[in-house]
C-alpha cells in the first residue's frame, strides 16, 4: 500500500492536488460526469506507471464508450473491432510474449459480441489482463439493455424493463471464466468509492504483477456506473450500482492463485 | 518432338491409388521431368472412390485437369465403367482382376489383368496390390526409370512406414514379371 | 518462369497446400492464426506440424473472426502474419479485413476457394473474385490479389505477397482455388531466410519514452480526417496500379481470339490455346496475375488487333466484367464457365473458341 498514490497524497495533506501519471495524456476525458471510466483509466494507468512497466506494455481498446481509451492512454496501443479486443491482444501477446498486454472493455464488447474471444482467450491461459467494465448498458449508442443489464432493469430497448422470460438474464461473465483452467486471477471490483477504488487498483496491480508469471489470464472487473444510460445523477447512480448492481455482481475475488 | 503421358489412377479409398499416383510424380521429378498429381478429394476420398490424374511430360504442363488419358490403372467397377471410355483411342488400360465383375469391352485398347490383391496377399501384405499395379504398368509403359520409382518411394512413404520399402519394391518387380508374362501370352 | 529457377532452390513435390505454407516459414512469417476448412487444412495441420522445429508460431483459433483479429493484432506489432481459410472462412473474416486495411496493417490472406454460395461444396471455384477485388468487407478499400496458377505460384506469392505487404503496408490476398491447394506438382522452394524484414516504426511493441505512442486504429470520428484517410488510401492503390500490375501472355501476338482467365482456369485455357492452335484457329491468352490491381491497360490495347475475348472462369461470370470494362465496346466479349465447383474442360473451351472462329468476322455479343 505504500506505493499507493492516493494514500501519499492523503498523508501529504489536504492541499495536495492528484498528481497527472505519465502514462496519461494531456487529453481531457470525453466521459460523462460521475462515470467510472475515468477513475478506471486512471487507476489502470497509474500502476502501469508505478510498475514501471509503460515502455513495455501494449494496450487494446475495444468499441463503445471507452473506444477513445487510446487517445488518454499515454502508451502503444491498438483499436480493436467491436468485440475482438481479446483476439487481438492474443496476437500482441503472441508475437511480444516479454510485453505486457491488456485489453479493456465494456459489457456489451466483452460479453455480447465479444463472448467468443472473451472465453477462448481465457480458456487458451493468454497471458494478458482483461479489464472488464460492467455497467450493465450500452452507453455509447445511448443506453441499450446490454447482456449484463439487470432483470426489470429500464433501457432504451427494454423500455418496460428486462423481461427475462423473453429476453434472457444478466450473463455473469466473470463467473463463467472464473471456472475456466485458463484463468489465473479472476475478480470483481468497483470503483464508486475511494475505498472501492483503492481495492480496484490493488487488483490491477496483482494481475500485472502475475502477467510476468505466465500462468494464465487475469481477469478484472469492473462494475461500474453509467448515470447517462441509467438517466441519474452521480450520487445516485452509485447508490443504485450499491443496492441493485452489487447484489447481483458482489465484489470480491472468484479465482485467486493457489499458494505455492 | 515432346512427349506427355496422362494417367488415370482409380479405385477405393485405401486401395492407396493416390499414393501410388505420389510415386509416378515424384519419380517423375527425380527424372527431371515435369510432373502434376491432381486428386479427387472430399468426403469420397474417405470409403469411397478415390482417383487421381498424373500427368508426366518433358515440358510445362497446362492444364492438370483432363478428360482423356493414355492410361488407366483402375482397381474396381465403379471406376471401370467411369473411366473406360476416357481412355483415348489404342490406349492402356491395367485393371486390378478380383475386384472387376464386368471386364472392359473396348478392342482398340491394350488390357492388362494383373491378379494384384491375391499376389499381395501371397507376399502376406494385402497393401501392397496398389505397387504390384504400379509395376505392372512400369513394365508395359516406362513412363519413369525404375531407379527413380524406387527412390520416390522414400518420399512418398512416411518414415515410420520406411521399413515396408523392400516389400513393396518387390511387389512392384512382381507387378512387373506379371505384365511381362500376360504381353508375351497375349502377343 | 521455372527457368529461372536458381540453383540453391529446394526441390520438392508438394501440395499446393503445403507449398504455401512451406514458403511462409521460409519467407520468414514470424506467426500464424487460422481455422480448419475444407480444402486448405492441410496449410494448418503443416505448421502446427513443423512448429516446434522451426522459428514461428502457430494458433489454432476460435473461428475465422478471431483469427482474422489475432492477425490485425500481431501486424499491429510489428511481426510477419498470413492467416489462410476458404470461402465460408473468408466471408467471416471481411470485418476483420476492412479493419486491417483502414488501419494499413501488412499481411497475407490465402482464400483456398471453394464453390458457394452459402455452405456450397468444398469443390474447387473461382466464385470469390468480385469478394476478393471490389472490397468484401465495408467502405472503400482494396486488397492487393495474387491469383497463382501453379503449386510454384503458391509459393512463390507468398514472398511476392509479404513483400507488397509491408512495401504499401496494404493486406494482400492469395486468391486460389480447391484444386491449386489439393494438387501436387513439383516446386522449387526459396531458402530459409532469403527475405528480410525490419520492425516497422509505428507498431505497438511498447512506447519508449522518446517517441509518441504509436497507434493502431481505423476510427476517425471527424469525417474530414476520415476523409483525408480516404484520399491517403486511393493515393496508394493509385501507386500501386502504376507499379503492381503483373500479367502473362501466350500466343497473343497474332490471335484473334483472346481468352482471359486467371489462376487454375488459365491453365486450362492454355491447353485450349494449344488445341486451338493445333487445328490452326489464332487464339492467344491474357492471364491477369495480380487481380488488384487489374491489367485493364494491356487488355484494351489487345481490343485494337483480337476480334473477340473469351473469358473463362469457374463461376457466373466476375472477371469479365472487368474485362469488358477493358475492352470497352471495342470488340465483343465473350463469356463460357462451370459454377459449384465444377472445372469447364479444356475441351469445352475449345468448343466454344471453335464456335466463334467460325463466325469471327459477325460476332456480335448477345449474352447481358
Amino acid at each position: 500500500m505504500s506505493t499507493d498514490v492516493l494514500t501519499q497524497e492523503l498523508q501529504q495533506g489536504f492541499d495536495c492536488v492528484y498528481e497527472k501519471p505519465d502514462t496519461l495524456t494531456d487529453t481531457r476525458f470525453h466521459y460523462c460526469p460521475g462515470c467510472g471510466h475515468g477513475v478506471a483509466h486512471r487507476i489502470l494507468m497509474e500502476t502501469i506507471q508505478e510498475l514501471g512497466i509503460a515502455e513495455q506494455t501494449v494496450g487494446v481498446a475495444p468499441v463503445g464508450c471507452s473506444v477513445f481509451a487510446y487517445h488518454y492512454m499515454n502508451i502503444d496501443m491498438q483499436e480493436a473491432a467491436h468485440g475482438r479486443a481479446c483476439a487481438v491482444a492474443t496476437g500482441v501477446k503472441r508475437v511480444l510474449p516479454d510485453r505486457y498486454v491488456f485489453t479493456y472493455q465494456g459489457d456489451g464488447d466483452l460479453a455480447a459480441i465479444g463472448t467468443a474471444e472473451t472465453i477462448h482467450a481465457v480458456n487458451r491461459g493468454e497471458n494478458i489482463l482483461i479489464v472488464f467494465i460492467n455497467n450493465a448498458i450500452y452507453g455509447m449508442t445511448g443506453g441499450q439493455m446490454a447482456p449484463t443489464t439487470l432483470a426489470k432493469m429500464v433501457t432504451s430497448t427494454t423500455p418496460y424493463g428486462r423481461e427475462t422470460d423473453w429476453i434472457g438474464f444478466p450473463l455473469k461473465m466473470t463467473d463463467l471464466v472464473a471456472h475456466l483452467p485458463g484463468a489465473y486471477y479472476v475478480t470483481r471490483q468497483a470503483v464508486h468509492t475511494p475505498n472501492a477504488v483503492r481495492k480496484a487498483k490493488k487488483a490491477i496491480r496483482n494481475a500485472f504483477e502475475y502477467q510476468k508469471l505466465n500462468k494464465g489470464t487475469c481477469f478484472v472487473e469492473i462494475v461500474s456506473n453509467c448515470p447517462s444510460g441509467w438517466k441519474m445523477n452521480p450520487s445516485d447512480s452509485n447508490k443504485w450500482l450499491e443496492e441493485n448492481m452489487l447484489p447481483f455482481y458482489p465484489l470480491g475475488d472468484l479465482k485467486v492463485p493457489e499458494k505455492a | 518432338m515432346f512427349h506427355t503421358d496422362e494417367i488415370i489412377l482409380a479405385g477405393f479409398g485405401g486401395q492407396g491409388v493416390l499414393s501410388m499416383g505420389q510415386v509416378l510424380s515424384y519419380a517423375a521429378i527425380i527424372d527431371a521431368k515435369e510432373t502434376t498429381w491432381m486428386p479427387s478429394y472430399g468426403p469420397e476420398m474417405r470409403g469411397g472412390t478415390a482417383n487421381c490424374i498424373v500427368i508426366i511430360s518433358d515440358r510445362r504442363i497446362s492444364s492438370p485437369i483432363i478428360t482423356r488419358f493414355d492410361s488407366g490403372i483402375i482397381l474396381n467397377q465403379p471406376s471401370l465403367e467411369k473411366f473406360e471410355s476416357a481412355i483415348k483411342k489404342d490406349g492402356f488400360l491395367f485393371y486390378e482382376e478380383s475386384t472387376i465383375i464386368t471386364p472392359p469391352a473396348r478392342e482398340d485398347l491394350t488390357v492388362l489383368k494383373i491378379p494384384a490383391i491375391k499376389e499381395a496377399e501371397l507376399m502376406k501384405k494385402k497393401q501392397v496390390a496398389n505397387m504390384i499395379m504400379l509395376g505392372a504398368f512400369l513394365e508395359i509403359k516406362p513412363v519413369v526409370s525404375m531407379d527413380s520409382v524406387l527412390k520416390a518411394l522414400k518420399k512418398v512413404l512416411p518414415e515410420r512406414h520406411h521399413h515396408l520399402i523392400p516389400l513393396n519394391e518387390q511387389a512392384i518387380l512382381r507387378g512387373r514379371e506379371l505384365a511381362a508374362q500376360q504381353i508375351q501370352m497375349t502377343v | 518462369m521455372q527457368e529461372q529457377i536458381s540453383k540453391e532452390r529446394e526441390i520438392r513435390l508438394m501440395k499446393g497446400n503445403e507449398a504455401l505454407a512451406e514458403a511462409a516459414i521460409r519467407a520468414g512469417m514470424h506467426a500464424y492464426f487460422g481455422y480448419p476448412i475444407t480444402p486448405q487444412s492441410e496449410i494448418l495441420e503443416y505448421l502446427t506440424e513443423q512448429m516446434p522445429k522451426r522459428n514461428f508460431k502457430v494458433l489454432q483459433a476460435e473461428s475465422e473472426v478471431a483469427s482474422i483479429n489475432m492477425i490485425y493484432g500481431a501486424a499491429g506489432a510489428g511481426a510477419r502474419v498470413m492467416t489462410t481459410s476458404s470461402s465460408p472462412g473468408i466471408s467471416l473474416m471481411q470485418e476483420g479485413l476492412s479493419y486491417i486495411a483502414s488501419a494499413e496493417l501488412p499481411c497475407v490472406v490465402a482464400n483456398v476457394v471453394r464453390g458457394g454460395p452459402g455452405l456450397g461444396t468444398i469443390q474447387p471455384s473461382q466464385g470469390d473474385y468480385f469478394q476478393a477485388v471490389k472490397g468484401g468487407g465495408h467502405g472503400d478499400y482494396r486488397l492487393i490479389v495474387l491469383a497463382p496458377n501453379s503449386v510454384q505460384e503458391m509459393a512463390d506469392f507468398v514472398f511476392d505477397g509479404f513483400r507488397l505487404a509491408e512495401k504499401y503496408r496494404n493486406p494482400v490476398m492469395i486468391l486460389t482455388d480447391g484444386a491449386l491447394g489439393q494438387m501436387m506438382e513439383k516446386v522449387a522452394l526459396p531458402p530459409e531466410g532469403s527475405l528480410e524484414h525490419v520492425v516497422p516504426e509505428w507498431a505497438t511493441v511498447g512506447k519508449p519514452k522518446t517517441r509518441e505512442p504509436n497507434i493502431i486504429t481505423s476510427l476517425f470520428i471527424e469525417p474530414e480526417k476520415m476523409q483525408a484517410v480516404n484520399i491517403h488510401l486511393q493515393k496508394k492503390y493509385k501507386t500501386i496500379e502504376e507499379n503492381e500490375i503483373r500479367y502473362e501472355e501466350y500466343h497473343t501476338e497474332d490471335a484473334e481470339i483472346i481468352l482471359t482467365a486467371f489462376g487454375l482456369s488459365s491453365r486450362l485455357c492454355q491447353k485450349a490455346v494449344d488445341l486451338a492452335r493445333e487445328a490452326g484457329i489464332k487464339v492467344g491468352l491474357l492471364r491477369p496475375i495480380t487481380l488488384f490491381p487489374f491489367p485493364y491497360q494491356r487488355i484494351s490495347e489487345l481490343a485494337h488487333d483480337a476480334k473477340a475475348f473469351l473469358t473463362v472462369e469457374m463461376n457466373a461470370g466476375q472477371m469479365v466484367e472487368d474485362v469488358r470494362l477493358a475492352v470497352n465496346g471495342k470488340k465483343p466479349v465473350f463469356f463460357t464457365g462451370k459454377m459449384g465447383g465444377i472445372i469447364p474442360s479444356p475441351e469445352e473451351i475449345l468448343a466454344k473458341v471453335e464456335e466463334m472462329a467460325a463466325n469471327i468476322n459477325n460476332l456480335t455479343e448477345v449474352e447481358r
